[in-house]
């Protein structure tokens, strides 16, 4: 075949065999091995030393396991719980169980023993194969509820040695078994061969339960199809091939993990780094050199919080040389990543800069050799983003599910947007429902979730489509997907228009002066706000600017500092004139309250997430003024100190009116 | 780590044994006539109030101070005059009250340290980092990487210890003494200074390399809870003299200790 007509054949195919492909994962391994001998596919650090396992060796580790499992007497169709960090024995697992028709069932490895009892019991789990001691204490103490369970096999011994070895096995000790049995038996490498052959592109692959934020997890159920010709379109997307380096540091049981350190790397046959621990990470990148990262944005957070602390620590020189160049970069190094016209000077800067600033920096991410680096997850910061893309690194959003095996849009190479997560990808259709729904329909589909037949039917539609959950439009200006908000947050205004409280207060909180946002507007004729100040930062404005405070509700309710917010809300609303959907979700009134929503009065939840409700009824008079056009309001309510007493706290509260970016309906009538 | 010499002393039997040993300084008495023994495999701790002699005996145990009366067994023979570094040679290893690192060497090298009386090839040899020296070195580096490992102190192998907190240059020395392979491992109030998870964390490293490695502890520890919860034995000190040895459920009973510990109206 053309490889020009491949990629067109790529974005028809729904199963491995139409893409060309091996149609599971133990037959690509077999493929890799012959077509790719002596190139590595796994390294791990262990002891300070990274030890490599070439395609050819891990099909002799994963035969050699495979065949002890079946020894051991796990039948086709039978589930194994994989537990642990990312190690190479536990991806070889994976492997061995679907050579055998097993099929891999990950598991969290933080999670307590009941939350693991709970998956234990439902996927129906024959043998488990863990990393180490911790986690077969944890599996021993369910183990009485769990009489389908007859294995624990472990891969690291420390501490294990006075167990009772009766069920328990350490991973070396299978596959001695499996050895023995190739080195004894004659027909068992047929035998091994027979059961590989037999699997086909349409059995299930794998089971990942999704810790899901209600309720119980839900066992998504994917086939080596789905994942397969996902992966496959995934690769094409990127032109990622063999010579890739990515690291494995997420959890196993995470589908991202999974498509990454697994799926992606047997079909495109590059190698996976196993760190030697989860802190050693950041260490352990540099000295790999990844060329293609995905990491949520926290990580690329911490990165650059990391870097911001030791250049406080820096000599002088080095600090105002490490300013002048990033102030530079963020100027200019978009542009040049992007390819734009550039003049010479800049470019002459920039250059000066990379062998300064920019490379050691880059270095020191273990981003140097980085070609594609995805972020996503959740909403990354703007200017966390430009950070990292005005250094060179092409920092991309993707936006994912574990029902779609991953891919549902990314940013194609010199289309970056910080507030979108990019187009379809190969393969894929998206289509927004009318409630503002994103729904998708792709190879990758989920064949279903696991013993819940009604919660499949409630997610996948009759004819195909499946609903994210997440509420999103299309922008016109890039045609990417922007996504707003869970779809069960997104309400509406009484004139129709989407209300997306998430996505507004998301583009509040971007701006370090406003601490927590909270967007009211559901049922309502018009959108208003009310904000929470950044004492930090608003604090050390105020000390620049000689405004003198003496709490933080007199800050708080400071007429410059309503004046600065109100700056940044009329940024916000113009940013939402330029979006179809959203131009009328503008910010018409606004307020600051007189105190920090806290988690300790129930206002947030510990992760810091606004409880909508309680806020709406503790704050309900703020909220009346806001929409009866009054100039001010009073609010009395309690608040929890530090050593847990309880006071009240009452104060006038001034509104502030906004202007409308654009030509928007006159709905206001307060306004 | 499993170069221990077994044969010598089984578990369970005597591994040192103080006899009516007594030290001063000048008229200072420091210890007077104590006798207690310490077996192979158990953690025992010593414990007492503040200027009870604790950090005395221990010096006396690794030779640093050398005792006017009384003798010392170690693995059965009667143990001569020696200094430090022939009682670590002789298999006592120890930390310190404060903690005695190389503070501008990483934690990797810092452990290496404790290495060095296993190293046996030519000085020359090192300097160039050639033929036995680099054989030797690959040797005791995977030692090293083992403890390293096994404490769990992998992200900060390279970083100089005196950037550390406090509570990972307690583990780093425990690493180095580890590094020698002790048949006898003295601890000088280990959890000093830590807060309650550094506590912890160190308790479990303790247990860990008495279970696993079969080393022999002796521990002085202020917080009762933690010797009560540690160890096998407790040796109790006041003023110099025994006032109790037993189990902890003994030593918590015993009138002398909680008198000790109290104060007594004279």
């Amino acid at each position: 075949m053309q490889p020009a007509a491949r990629a067109d054949k790529a974005a028809m195919a729904t199963t491995a065999a139409e893409a060309g492909l091996a149609d599971t994962f133990p037959k690509l391994l077999i493929h890799n091995a012959a077509a790719l001998r002596g190139r590595p596919a796994i390294r791990h650090k262990d002891l300070g030393i990274w030890h490599t396992w070439n395609w050819d060796q891990v099909l002799e580790e994963v035969r050699a396991f495979s065949a002890g499992l079946s020894t051991l007497g796990l039948q086709r169709g039978e589930k194994v719980a994989v537990i642990g960090a990312n190690r190479p024995r536990l991806y070889w697992t994976m492997c061995a169980v679907q050579a055998l028709g097993g099929i891999p069932v990950p598991i969290y490895a933080d999670s307590v023993a009941d939350e693991m009892a709970y998956v234990l019991e439902h996927a129906e789990i024959s043998i488990a194969v863990v990393e180490d001691q911790e986690q077969v204490d944890k599996i021993l103490s369910v183990s009485e509820r769990e009489p389908r369970l007859s294995y624990v096999i472990y891969d690291e011994q420390r501490g294990l040695r006075d167990y009772d070895h009766t069920r328990l096995k350490s991973f070396a000790d299978v596959q001695d078994i499996g050895r023995k049995l190739f080195a004894e038996d004659s027909a068992a490498s047929a035998n091994w061969q027979a059961s590989v052959d037999q699997g086909k592109g349409a059995d299930l692959a794998v089971i990942l339960y999704t810790s899901g934020t209600t309720g119980r997890p839900k066992g998504v159920m994917l086939s080596f199809d789905n994942l397969i010709v996902s992966v496959h379109n995934g690769n094409l997307f990127d032109n990622l091939g063999a010579n890739e380096e990515v690291i494995a540091y997420l959890p196993l049981a995470w589908v991202g993990d999974h498509v990454f350190s697994y799926g992606q790397s047997y079909v495109a046959g590059y190698c996976v780094n196993c760190p030697e621990a989860g802190e050693t990470v950041v260490e352990d990148r540099r000295e790999v050199g990844t060329t293609y990262a995905f990491a949520p944005p926290r990580v690329y957070e911490n990165l650059l919080t990391l870097t911001m602390v030791r250049m406080e620590d820096a000599s002088k020189l080095k600090r105002r040389m490490f300013n002048f160049f990033i102030e530079h970069a963020r100027r200019w190094g978009e542009k040049i990543l992007d390819r734009e016209p550039v003049p010479f000077h800049a470019r002459f800067v920039y250059w000066l800069g990379d062998a300064l600033v920019y490379a050691p920096l880059k270095n020191r991410y273990g981003l140097s050799r980085i070609r594609v680096g995805y972020t996503a997850g959740e909403a990354i910061g703007p200017e966390i983003f430009r950070f990292y893309r005005s250094l060179g690194i092409n920092l991309k959003q993707l936006y994912g599910q574990t029902e779609a095996s991953v891919y549902i849009t990314a940013q194609p190479d010199g289309e970056i947007y910080a507030d979108t997560v990019g187009k379809p990808n190969i393969g894929v259709d998206i289509k927004i429902a009318d409630s503002g729904e994103v729904l998708f329909k792709s190879p990758g589909v989920f064949v279903g979730y696991f013993k819940d037949p009604e919660r499949t039917a409630e997610t996948k539609t009759a004819d195909g489509w499946v609903r994210t959950g997440d509420a999103g439009f299309i922008d016109d200006k890039t045609g990417h997907l922007k996504i707003i908000d869970r779809a069960k947050d997104v309400g509406k205004l009484s004139d129709g228009t989407l209300f997306a409280p998430k996505y507004l207060e998301n583009k509040l909180k971007f701006y370090p002066n406003i601490k927590e946002a909270v967007a009211v507007g559901d049922k309502q004729g018009f959108v208003t706000a009310m904000l929470n100040i950044d004492l930090v930062a608003v604090g050390s404005w105020a000390e620049r600017n000689n405004i003198v405070y003496g709490t933080y509700q007199e800050l708080a309710g400071h007429r410059q500092v309503y004046d600065m917010l109100a700056e940044h809300v009329a940024e916000v609303n113009r940013s939402l004139a330029g979006e179809k959907a959203m131009a009328g979700a503008q910010i018409r009134r606004f307020l600051i309250l007189p105190k920090e929503l806290d988690a300790d009065d129930g206002e947030l939840t510990r992760t810091m997430k606004v409880r909508r409700s309680l806020i709406s009824d503790r704050y309900a008079s703020l909220i009346t003024a806001l929409y009866d056009g009054s100039k001010e309001a009073a609010i009395s309510t309690e608040m929890t100190f530090e050593d847990g007493r309880k006071g009240s706290i009452s104060a006038r509260v001034a509104v502030r009116d906004m202007p409308v970016v654009g030509a928007v309906n006159p709905m206001g009538q307060a306004a | 780590m499993n170069a221990h010499n077994p044969a010598i002393v089984a578990k369970g039997d005597t591994l040192l044994s103080i006899e009516n040993v007594s030290l001063a300084f000048g008229g200072v008495k420091a210890l007077s006539d104590i006798s207690f023994d310490i077996r192979k495999g158990e953690i025992r701790a010593i414990i007492g109030p503040n200027g009870a002699g604790k950090t005395s005996m221990l010096n006396v145990i690794n030779g640093f101070y050398h005792p006017q009366q009384g003798r010392i067994l170690f693995q059965g023979r009667t143990r001569a005059k020696m200094r430090p570094h022939e009682a670590a040679a002789g298999g006592i290893a120890r930390t310190f009250q404060n903690v005695a690192l190389f503070r501008g060497m990483s934690a990797l090298d810092n452990i290496m340290a404790g290495r060095t009386l296993a190293m046996h090839s030519n000085f020359f040899w090192q300097l160039l980092r050639y033929g036995p020296a680099m054989q030797e070195e690959v040797v005791h580096r995977r030692r090293v990487e083992e403890i390293i490992d096994f404490l769990e102190i992998a992200a900060i192998r390279k970083t100089p210890v005196g950037r550390l907190p406090y509570g990972l240059q307690k583990r780093v020395e425990l690493g180095r003494a580890l590094a020698m392979e002790p048949q006898l491992l003295l601890l000088d109030e280990p959890m000093a200074g830590m807060n309650l998870e550094e506590k912890e964390d160190m308790s479990r490293f303790i247990i860990d390399v008495n279970h696993q490695f079969g080393t022999t502890i002796a521990l002085i520890e202020h917080d009762m809870g933690v010797v009560m919860d540690l160890s096998d034995r407790v040796v109790v000190l006041d003023y110099g003299r025994k006032i109790a040895d037993g189990t902890p459920t003994e030593i918590m009973a015993n009138q002398k200790v909680i008198d000790a510990y109290l104060g007594v109206a004279h």
